[in-house]
């Protein structure tokens, strides 16, 4: 790649960024000499995935989606829609679920994002990810990072007493019933229709 | 081998592994984000450049301009083709719609141009710049007004003898308790979660496309026909598939134009179908009108059953035949079903999961529970006294193997169905009114040939390949039970590898097929590669029994890895004794709901699903298949609805935000018996496909519910509050 890399501060690289964003917006209306600008940019940004501290040069418009998946090759985290509709690219940055492909790469800078991968491999399998296998909490699969990454957080959520629509009690201790179950992990959908059994591996774990 | 009999004794009649509920083998893979998905296969090929597809803005015309400097221009755009300097690419008989090239349009989103970018961000940019001008013909995209031209449909699912039996006018008419409704279905998605996706490279003249087909060969095959070469030359790929239903049956433009792509880039190219043009690029399940009439006795048994079905699509494209399961269902000696089929410019509709029957049931099943009603009958007991001994259809036609009778009691003793007060709108929980269903469910049981290749090493480890695929099925772990019961060897020491285009050739994964069909496919290989380890050994291969890694024939006792390295194939092949049978599976189902007494909203509050399909070779996984049904099923009945824009000719609501399918908050605990039945005329291992039948019946269970709940009787689906909420009983 023959693009020149600009070396910029995390402040600049945040400011061109948000820039960088409007550019495209008004590049749709006018097409788009101004798009293509930006195309030649490319921008430094470190963050630490899976424990591990990564630097990346890269095009400002990569979303954090596609910097782990094209350019980490941590193809774990899905994309079913790169919409912020489905919830298959859910990762856990910063202890929070989030939909990866709604933020770009370049506002992460120094966040700490813990993929599927980082949760546990075939043969040392996370508790979550051994009570998918066990309760089948899955079809064809493609959902199911963004469903054990979201839950393992969804949880972490419940014992933090963040409340949800459902939460009748605002005051009362925080549990991880079926209702609030189903109602957290709404934002993650399984087109095979894996829910029943997605509710009672994550009820297990809740359980302990 | 040849199955030209119903199976008699086998290898497997005393099973150890397969039909028990067992961990899936591919599950800590696809738990981990370690199972490769088409788009994700970085390590298959090096230089891969991204491919992103540029839809047509009219549904139906011709381009008259496209201007494509900006876009060849644009930083890292390696290669742009386009329709207006594309000939059209051939077709094949699994592809209705045109997938690539000319100017003539025949739907919305019809790919017409691919940018290959160094990136995804360089090759979205330039797509964005190409100008496409166009002129616009009218078309006809309305079910409702092209309905009454129709003709009957002609193909594969539609019996064209609309009158096999009896005469059904006659025979309605002079029937004293009638029912005459019509019910409506809309267009429907499926939505899988994994996009189109095909990774394509070129050697020479050889193709490879690491691609998310649920079948293979049919798609080789395809291939050679669209992109006019040898099939020979093309090699598929597909391991893991992030759903199907139908939707991966057939060669999408991802695989097209990633292989034309390739060529004109001189590399490797990928392309992931963006998910906004998937819905109107592809193929859908047709919306349906449907017309049933029921005639009965006075006590409630059926003399004239009639099912009509309409629906509409691209010329060369099939119907939706709603009226399959009617054939086959209730006894009744004047049976009429047929489809009937319009013209309609709309993208290309096409099979989605159990076509036909999924929607079919929505309409036949609330008749049913209609007119139960009206005869003052409990839905089950009308049901029960119409149980026919052949089929209605086509009564030179046994059933293999039928319990449906069995289904609808076990399962109304399991719900509690005692319990429901036949008065409508009569149980009432704090703003609930609360309601059941029923329905009965059918769905074909179709098997075809399957071929597969097991070999022993020298360890004792068996490996099976076939292009077979996984769609989410489970086919993984039912294929490693099947070469492990048939060659004794514990589960861990199967490897099994699907779904690559040089393996032998498979069922595919289609038409609730897959199951049955693949696994009498690993069956026949291994009863080779038994009697080729019996060879070696000197042993009767009839009286040889393999069990625990040995083999054992009379005195004489051998480890099996002594007979390693050793590599069979086997197809199974079907007589046409079977087509003396109507081989079906079948389902009680049944579902509580609460609807919100102010608003109108329905809940789901209980489903149950007692289903007889033969053997359960994996009774997990199997369950799985069915609660997934179920919950698909739930969508079409209260949510799933592709709105057309019948001016310009397209669906609407075409992403994952506008298309609703059911979240986590919508389906409650999900219970799912399986009846330990056996059907000896499908194959040595009886066992039938269950993914399809778990649809074939629980959103018309779910109607029946609300109706029980609320008094209103919703025709049109899907079932949204707006058409309940000023009917509902006045709120005490
Ligand atoms: S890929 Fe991010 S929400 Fe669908
Ligand atoms: S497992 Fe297929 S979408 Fe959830």
């Amino acid at each position: 790649m023959s693009d020149p890399i600009l070396p910029v501060t995390r402040r600049a690289l945040l400011g061109s960024s948000a820039a960088s964003v409007a550019i495209l917006t008004a590049g749709e209306a006018k097409a788009g000499n101004v798009a293509a600008s930006a195309a030649s940019i490319r921008m430094p940004v470190s963050l630490t995935v899976n424990g591990t501290e990564r630097l990346l040069t890269l095009d400002p418009r990569t979303t954090l989606l596609d910097a782990l998946r094209e350019h980490l090759q941590l193809t774990g985290t899905k994309k079913g829609c790169d919409h912020g509709q489905c919830g298959a690219c859910t990762v856990i940055v910063n202890g929070e679920r989030i939909n990866s492909c709604l933020s770009l790469a370049v506002q992460h800078a120094g966040d700490e994002v813990t993929t599927i991968e980082g949760l546990g491999t075939p043969d040392k399998l996370h508790p979550m990810q051994d009570a998918f296998v066990e309760h089948d909490g899955y079809q064809c699969g493609y959902c199911t990072p963004g469903q054990i990454c979201s839950s393992v957080a969804m949880l972490k959520e419940i014992a933090r007493g963040v409340p949800s629509h459902v939460t009748g009690d605002l005051d009362g201790e925080m549990r991880a019933t079926d209702v609030e179950i189903r109602e957290r992990m709404s934002g993650n959908i399984c087109r095979c229709g894996a829910y029943s059994n997605i509710a009672a591996a994550i009820a297990d774990v809740a359980r302990g | 081998m040849k199955f030209d009999a119903p199976a008699g004794k086998t290898i497997v009649d005393d099973p150890t592994v397969i039909g028990k509920s067992t961990r899936r083998i591919d599950g800590p893979r696809k738990t981990t984000g370690t199972a490769p998905y088409a788009y994700e296969r970085h390590d298959v090929v090096s230089g891969q450049a991204y491919g992103y597809i540029v839809g047509s803005a009219i549904a139906r015309g011709r381009i008259t301009a496209m201007n494509l400097d900006a876009a060849r221009k644009a930083p890292g755009v390696i290669a742009v083709i386009a329709a207006t300097e594309t000939e059209p690419v051939g077709t094949s008989p699994f592809n209705t719609a045109p997938l690539f090239g000319g100017r003539d349009i025949a739907h919305y989103h019809q790919a017409i141009a691919c940018v290959v970018a160094e990136t995804f961000e360089q090759a979205r940019a330039a797509a964005a710049l190409i100008r496409t001008t166009y002129d616009r013909d009218a078309g006809d995209y309305d079910l409702a007004k092209v309905k009454d031209g129709a003709k009957i449909a002609p193909g594969w699912s539609v019996p064209e003898d609309i009158q096999r039996n009896g005469n059904f006018a006659e025979a309605y008419a002079a029937a004293p308790v009638q029912l005459d409704q019509t019910y409506t279905t809309p267009d429907e998605a499926h939505a899988m979660m994994e996009p189109f996706a095909t990774i394509a490279a070129w050697e020479g003249d050889k193709l490879t496309l690491w691609t998310s087909n649920q079948m293979i060969n049919w798609s080789k095959r395809a291939l050679a026909s669209i992109l006019k070469m040898p099939a020979e030359n093309i090699r598929l790929d597909s391991p893991f598939i992030g759903g199907g239903f139908g939707g991966k049956l057939f060669i999408r433009a991802d695989a097209v134009l990633a292989a034309l792509g390739a060529k004109a880039a001189g590399r490797p190219v990928k392309i992931a179908m963006q998910r906004p043009l998937m819905f109107n690029n592809a193929t859908h399940r047709p919306a349906t009108i449907q017309r049933v009439r029921i005639g009965t006795d006075a006590d409630g048994r059926i003399l004239a059953m009639g099912h009509e079905c309409w629906s509409g699509n691209l010329p060369g494209g099939s119907a939706e035949n709603g009226a399959a399961q009617t054939r086959a269902l209730y006894s009744g000696p004047d049976n009429l079903t047929v489809s009937y089929i319009s013209r309609l410019d709309l993208p290309e509709g096409n099979a989605m999961r159990a076509p036909g029957e999924a929607v079919g049931h929505l309409a036949l099943e609330v008749a049913m529970d209609e007119l139960a009603e009206k005869l003052g009958l409990d839905p089950i007991e009308f049901r029960l006294r119409n149980e026919p001994e052949r089929m209605p259809g086509d009564p030179s036609k046994r059933f293999s193997g039928r319990h449906l009778v069995e289904c609808l009691r076990e399962g109304a003793d399991r719900f509690g169905w005692s319990a429901r007060q036949s008065r409508p709108a009569s149980v009432r929980d704090g703003r609930w009114l609360v309601g059941m269903g029923v329905a009965a469910g059918y769905r074909g049981a179709p098997i075809t040939k399957s071929a597969a290749r097991v070999s022993l090493d020298n360890a004792g480890r068996v490996r099976v390949e076939t292009d077979m695929t996984d769609i989410g099925t489970g086919s993984y772990t039912i294929i490693a039970q099947t070469a492990a019961e048939c060659i004794g060897v514990p589960l861990d020491q199967v490897r099994v590898d699907l779904g690559d285009s040089r393996s032998p050739v498979s069922s595919g994964s289609g038409g609730q097929w897959g199951a049955a069909s693949s696994t009498a496919g690993v069956y026949a290989a291994c009863v080779e590669l038994r009697r080729m380890v019996a060879e070696k050994f000197g042993m009767n291969a009839d009286t040889a029994r393999f069990e625990g890694g040995r083999v054992v024939d009379g005195k004489t006792r051998r480890r099996l890895a002594e007979a390693g390295p050793l590599s069979a194939e086997g197809q199974m092949d079907y007589g046409d004794f079977q087509n003396d049978y109507d081989m079906g599976t079948y389902a009680g189902h049944f579902a509580e709901v609460g609807v919100d007494a102010y608003t109108g909203e329905v809940r789901i509050r209980r489903m149950l699903a007692v289903c007889d399909a033969g053997r359960i070779l994996n009774p997990l996984s199997a369950r799985s298949q069915v609660i997934g049904a179920m919950v698909m099923s739930a969508g079409s009945a209260l949510m799933e609805d592709l709105v057309v824009d019948k001016r310009f000719g397209f669906f609407v609501n075409h992403d994952l935000a506008g298309y609703e399918v059911p979240v986590h908050a919508d389906i409650p605990h999900q219970e799912v018996v399986f009846l330990d039945t056996l059907d000896d005329v499908i194959s040595p291992l009886k066992a039938k496909g269950v993914g399809e039948l778990g649809i074939c019946g629980p959103g018309a269970a779910i109607a029946n519910a609300v109706y029980n709940a609320t008094g209103v009787r919703v025709r049109d689906y899907p079932i949204t509050l707006d058409k309940l909420i000023d009917k509902l009983p006045d709120v005490a």
